[in-house]
């Protein structure tokens, strides 16, 4: 399993990384942390002849927390991020969601950005990014672009990012102490790929009912998606166990997951109702 | 007369871990030979076709590729692989040729060798091969496989190999009179051995001195090199199998396979040394796979719990090709499913279907896994048929000390019969209940708590080890007073280096660490077998006794010699040897290093028994399993090293942890392999069974060998498939939720879970 | 590709492809083979080493981004004598085969480095990450547990 043959380079700016992106015509990549690439060129699965390396470039693997939300750099890790205490106040479900990402040497490199890039549907980042409203920042030979989450993913290992784009920060929206979330995932093993998984939050009105719910899942679609449905539900509601029954059933009824050999479809479907109102009875505090 | 030594029994640190857990072990990924070529071989990518034609032009002007290896290469007629176990002239037919011959019958069925500078240069020359297949119907289950919209051997012309049967009494007449009989269809998933490091070979063909080397030996090196032998032209004296350090086997590993062959061949026709390693991806699909049946039982009980007899069939779905000991799987399925238990009518049938899958052999405990699970399941559903309890109801049906030995059913064809040699397996029953704390955890049974449903089950066990027909240990007393014992057993990591440096010190009475074990290559004694079944203890071990017997008739004569006295006036006494009051030393006592080699002769089996029991907890929703406490009680006759009889009973129960929840080699309709890396076959992790507790004990030795031990390491994951299937089915009884297959994965216990919910809705 | 970097505290240089990764480098042309491949995928954990303190996988590295770091390997851990971690893998029994082994004294080795603390489950949690086949890992996580005396109050990285 040894991969086919590249051309390896690692520029010292983003645009000299943007120009090599380019000069490879679609067939360069970009690799930083390699967590994702390095197995997908082992098995061939990617035969790039060219890799752009972010390693040299500066300022990628900031976390940067202000008024207006958080900011990850591209080459924010996941140890990174465990290290960083301000996040369990600054963005909670980040924190929480970021603890089930795989296995110790991989959190030593993976990356944030990395993880957005290759959007694997069953990934909790890109289902943190979706559920959260993040925004994309994205550097390409046309300049820099904002692009909402809701937009960039748009299928199974595929983004809106074009050859020669480089994702460069993920921003989070700012988030409200009084917010109430949780995130739960069932994988076979801790540390596998979720066979699903639901990111949510909702804030409460002057009345304790729920306001602006945002519900993600993973792993039962081609990309993360929002249970818009199950939103609806819980919207307007007190988070009773009436309400938590009967946002379940929406969400079930609302997906279309697939089947594969870890989980048939009528189980996923099962799964993301039963973790979802796992979640909500947690979040209430 | 004092015993100098006691090594025997002692808790003894290994000597190998000295290198191993420096980084300094040499595994045959580490061999190198100068001017090496690397090998990456052509597999098929479909699973059932003919081979139109292979055009390796394009490949063989790739900078770098030395040369591809066809069948055409290996002589008018490809050589095929023999079968080691039941080599039965009606099994031919399914002998695996070296390289695809005209046909291609699974997916990573070898189609051609590439010979290449640099293992990466290797694998591209893959994509530039031309090769025309024509697919054929691929047959991938049973229902396909008697249907034959294909047939894998149009010569044959069925896809069924061969039925074995197990009889024992009068089964028809036991079940017509029979006050209770119940019958169900049981199914347990392929998986396989998957050990760490993945196979290799290092073959360097020295053509002036007509004599061929090979790295990456293991199990049975003298088998092997027979066949390779053979194969080749070469008589067997040509050829040197050396068994470097080996990263586990659990059966599979070692075995011949077609690679066994290809490289050293590559090597003997290019005439440069060749080195390959599989991949793991390769090895999900090379290897050995294990453990596909389904079986259709039926078991008759008299009304006071009294098992009367097993009758039924059973589909082993073996894959492409029987290999070396491709029937001992399904055959134990048939034979052992009595397991510890007194049934005196069996008639048992298992037939081994070709499918276009990987072929299968053996798996730690071939077989066994799989009949027990039947079994234990069948016995469950007994006790709540008949309304016994199910820890009573085992009681009654284990067999006694008194009845030892007790036959168990024979098997047709290449017919043998086997009895239980010891055991009280009562008292061990009983131990493992009360160091359990069945009583008190039983009032868990069925309970909710937290959002886990509580189970508790027990099952008993036996475990076959010590197969013959004999084994060599060869003995060198070398001047400075040192021993070097050489083994015909194989190391696969089980600690031989240290276990037969115990049973070498006792015997010889020499220090300890004055002894060295050299073990597994075909250099090292004329006639080894090797590391299978559990025998290396028994058969290795008791092969030192012998020649420890001889050596010291060597040393009294050579001290005889000195002393100018008769050898039997001689003692030795430690490190000295002393005549009428003369004394002198081990060291120097001949100019010549003194040696020995014996041989230990042994047919019948020794059974290893135990019981296990354990307490889970289910999560309805999700159908995931907590494994909250797992206790296992083995007697084993004589423990030679506690330690590493202790890190192999565990290590076992986790493998069975791993087959009753985790692992499945999954192949779609058109026989592609589905699970070709960890991150889909997956295997048991450090965080996933944390409560495994083992206690081994030297109850009743083994009357058949002169240690008195009993081959064991393989009983661990016996018994787990159906304890944790009736565990499940104690903690969701108030549905009644009954698992029949594994694994026992969240989906199929959730689906269980729905089905039984269903089921009691319309109720 | 020249590279250069340092290995177990000497400056190494290696000539590779930029598709060699750092596993294969380390073993082919610095001559390391106790770096172990188990999969070469990234999921075995066989072939954990350290790259400025941190355990990696090094086939999921390439050997062109070790260059200018800093790298350990299980050679890199080891002496004349057993260190204190293999000394009480040794006397738990926490090795059979050993395959597994000198990625599981890397990876122990950096977690108790930085967490000399490291509760029973913190260590499954992170040995969760290396397959072994041989143990079923009672041992190794008792050998871990057994070691942390010896890095008590040493809290930097390695």
């Amino acid at each position: 399993m040894k991969p086919s043959a590249f051309e390896y380079r690692s520029p010292t700016t983003l645009a000299e990384a943007v120009s090599l992106l380019q000069s490879g015509n679609g067939n360069a990549k970009v690799i930083s942390g390699g967590q994702s690439l390095m197995p997908m060129l082992a098995f061939r699965l990617a035969v790039p002849e060219l890799l752009v390396d972010l390693k040299h470039i500066p300022d990628l693997n900031v976390i940067r927390i202000g008024d207006d939300g958080v900011h990850l750099g591209a080459k924010v890790r996941w140890c990174d991020i465990t290290s960083d205490h301000r996040l369990v106040r600054a963005h909670p479900l980040l924190a929480e969601a970021i603890t089930h990402v795989a296995h110790y040497q991989i959190r030593n490199r993976g990356t944030v950005g990395g993880s957005l890039a290759h959007a694997d549907p069953s990934a909790e980042m890109p289902g943190i990014a979706l559920a959260c409203d993040a925004q994309m920042i994205i550097m390409g030979s046309t300049g820099t672009r904002v692009e909402k989450a809701s937009a960039f993913f748009t299928g199974p290992l595929q983004t809106t990012l074009e050859p020669d784009e480089i994702l460069t920060e993920v921003h989070l929206p700012a988030w409200p102490a009084a917010r109430r979330w949780a995130f739960e995932e069932f994988a076979r093993r801790k540390g596998d790929f979720a066979m699903a998984g639901v990111a949510l939050f909702y804030d409460l009105d002057s009345d304790g009912r729920a306001v602006d719910a945002h519900i993600g899942a993973i792993g039962v679609s081609d990309c993360p998606i929002r249970l818009g449905a199950a939103e609806a539900a819980l919207n307007g509601s007190a988070i009773d166990e009436k309400t938590i029954a009967a946002v379940a059933a929406t969400a079930r009824s609302e997906i279309s997951p697939p089947s594969d050999i870890h989980a048939p479809a009528a189980y996923r479907r099962a799964l993301v109702g039963t973790l979802l109102a796992r979640g909500l009875k947690r979040s209430v505090r | 007369m004092r015993v100098r030594n006691s090594y025997i029994g002692q808790p003894m640190e290994r000597t190998e871990d000295m290198r191993l857990l420096r980084g300094r072990g040499t595994y045959v990924a580490d061999v190198n030979r100068p001017d090496q070529l690397y090998a990456v071989i052509l597999r098929s990518s479909v699973a059932h076709g003919k081979i139109n034609t292979i055009d390796t032009s394009r490949a063989t002007q790739l900078p770098g590729v030395r040369h591809i290896l066809i069948s055409a290469d290996l002589g008018v007629v490809v050589p095929k692989i023999p079968l080691r176990l039941q080599p039965l002239p009606q099994l031919e037919p399914f002998h695996q040729p070296m390289l695809a011959d005209g046909k291609v019958r699974y997916v990573g069925e070898p189609i051609a060798v590439v010979l290449a500078d640099t293992p990466s240069i290797a694998e591209d020359a893959l994509d530039h091969i031309d090769l025309d297949i024509e697919t054929l119907p691929a047959i991938t289950s049973r229902e396909q496989a008697e249907a034959m919209p294909a047939v894998l051997f149009e010569d044959h012309g069925s896809n069924a190999a061969i039925t074995w049967k197990a009889f024992k009494g009068d089964a028809d007449a036991a079940f017509a009179s029979a006050d209770y009989t119940r019958r169900e269809t049981f199914k347990v998933q392929r998986h396989a051995a998957m050990f760490m490091e993945p196979r290799g070979f290092v073959a360097e063909w020295n053509s002036d001195a007509g004599k061929l080397t090979v790295w990456g030996a293991a199990k049975t090196a003298w088998y092997n090199r027979r066949v390779l032998a053979a194969a080749l032209d070469l008589e067997v004296n040509a050829i040197e199998l050396i068994e470097v350090d080996v990263g586990g086997g659990f059966g599979s590993r070692g075995e011949f396979y077609p690679e066994d062959y290809l490289i050293p061949a590559a090597a003997k026709l290019v005439g440069r040394p060749v080195k390959w390693t599989e991949d793991r991806r390769e090895h999900m699909m090379t290897a050995n796979h294990a453990r596909d049946i389904e079986c259709d039982v039926e078991i008759a009980v008299s009304r006071d719990g009294r098992f009367l007899g097993l009758r039924g069939l059973a589909w082993a779905d073996i894959g492409a090709y029987i290999r070396t000991n491709g029937s001992v799987g399904p055959r134990n399925v048939a034979q052992y499913m009595s397991g510890p238990y007194t049934f005196e009518n069996i008639d048992l049938k298992t037939t081994m279907l070709t499918t276009n899958k990987t072929p299968s052999g053996t798996y730690r405990g071939p077989g066994r896994f799989e009949t027990d699970f039947i079994r234990e399941r069948l016995i469950d559903l007994v006790a709540k048929d008949l309304k016994i309890d199910r820890v009573e109801l085992r009681r009654r049906n284990l067999v006694a000390d008194s009845q030892m030995p007790y036959p168990l059913a024979s098997i047709t064809p290449y017919d043998s019969s086997t009895e239980l040699d010891s055991g009280d397996y009562h008292a061990v029953f009983d131990l493992c209940m009360k160091e359990f704390g069945w009583a008190e955890k039983s009032k868990l049974s069925g309970k909710l708590i937290d959002g886990y449903y509580h189970g508790l089950a027990v099952g008993s066990f036996i475990e076959g080890g010590a197969a013959g027909p004999s084994e060599d240990a060869r003995l060198v007393l070398e001047t400075d007073g040192s021993l070097s014992v050489y083994l015909g057993s194989s190391s696969v990591g089980q600690g031989l280096e240290t276990i037969m440096a115990q049973i070498a010190a006792d015997a010889t009475e020499l220090p300890y660490e004055k002894i060295t074990v050299n073990h597994g290559s075909t250099s090292h004694v004329k006639n080894g077998h090797g590391a299978y079944h559990s025998r290396s203890t028994v058969m290795g071990g008791s092969a030192i006794l012998l020649a420890a017997e001889k050596l010291k008739d060597s040393i009294r004569e050579a001290a005889a010699a000195r002393f100018g006295c008769a050898a039997g006036d001689v003692t030795i006494d430690g490190e000295q040897v002393a005549c009428a009051g003369k004394t002198l030393a081990l060291a120097g006592l001949s100019d010549v290093p003194l040696e020995v080699e014996a041989s230990f002769f042994n047919k019948k089996y020794t059974w290893a028994y135990g019981t296990q029991a354990a307490h889970i907890a289910v999560d309805p929703g999700t159908g995931h399993v907590k494994v909250i406490d797992y206790l296992s009680v083995e007697d084993v006759g004589r423990i030679i090293n506690p330690l590493t009889l202790h890190g192999q009973a565990i290590g076992s129960i986790v493998q069975g942890l791993g087959g009753a929840f985790l692992e499945h080699l999954v192949y779609d309709e058109n026989g592609q392999l589905l699970t070709g890396s960890f991150a889909d076959y997956l295997m048991p992790t450090a965080s996933d069974f944390p409560n495994i507790r083992s206690i081994t004990l030297e109850l009743k030795p083994c009357p058949n060998n002169p240690l008195g031990t009993k081959g064991a390491g393989e009983g661990g994951l016996i018994p787990v498939g159906g304890i944790m299937a009736n565990a499940i089915a104690d903690a969701l009884s108030h549905l009644n939720v009954q698992p029949m297959e594994l694994p026992l994965s969240p989906a199929r216990i959730w689906q269980l879970v729905e089905d039984a919910e269903a089921i009691r809705a319309v109720a | 590709m020249q590279i250069e970097f340092e290995l177990n505290g000497a400056d190494v240089g290696a000539n590779v492809e930029a598709r060699t990764s750092l596993a294969d480098c380390l073993r082919d042309n610095l001559g390391k083979t106790g770096t172990h491949l188990g999969c070469e995928h990234g999921v075995c954990g066989a072939c954990t080493v350290l790259v400025n303190g941190e355990a990696v996988r090094a086939c999921l590295m390439l050997a062109v981004q070790a260059n200018g770091e800093k790298v350990v390997t299980i050679e890199g851990l080891s002496g004349d004598d057993l260190s204190p971690l293999q000394a009480s893998f040794r006397k738990h029994h926490a090795l059979q085969c050993g395959f597994c082994t000198p990625g599981f004294i890397t990876t122990a080795h950096a977690l108790l480095t930085s967490e000399p603390d490291a509760d029973e489950e913190r260590i499954r949690d992170v040995l969760s990450g290396n397959l072994c086949r041989c143990t079923g890992y009672v041992p190794i996580v008792e050998a871990v547990l057994d070691a942390r005396k010896f890095y008590a109050g040493q809290k930097e990285k390695a």
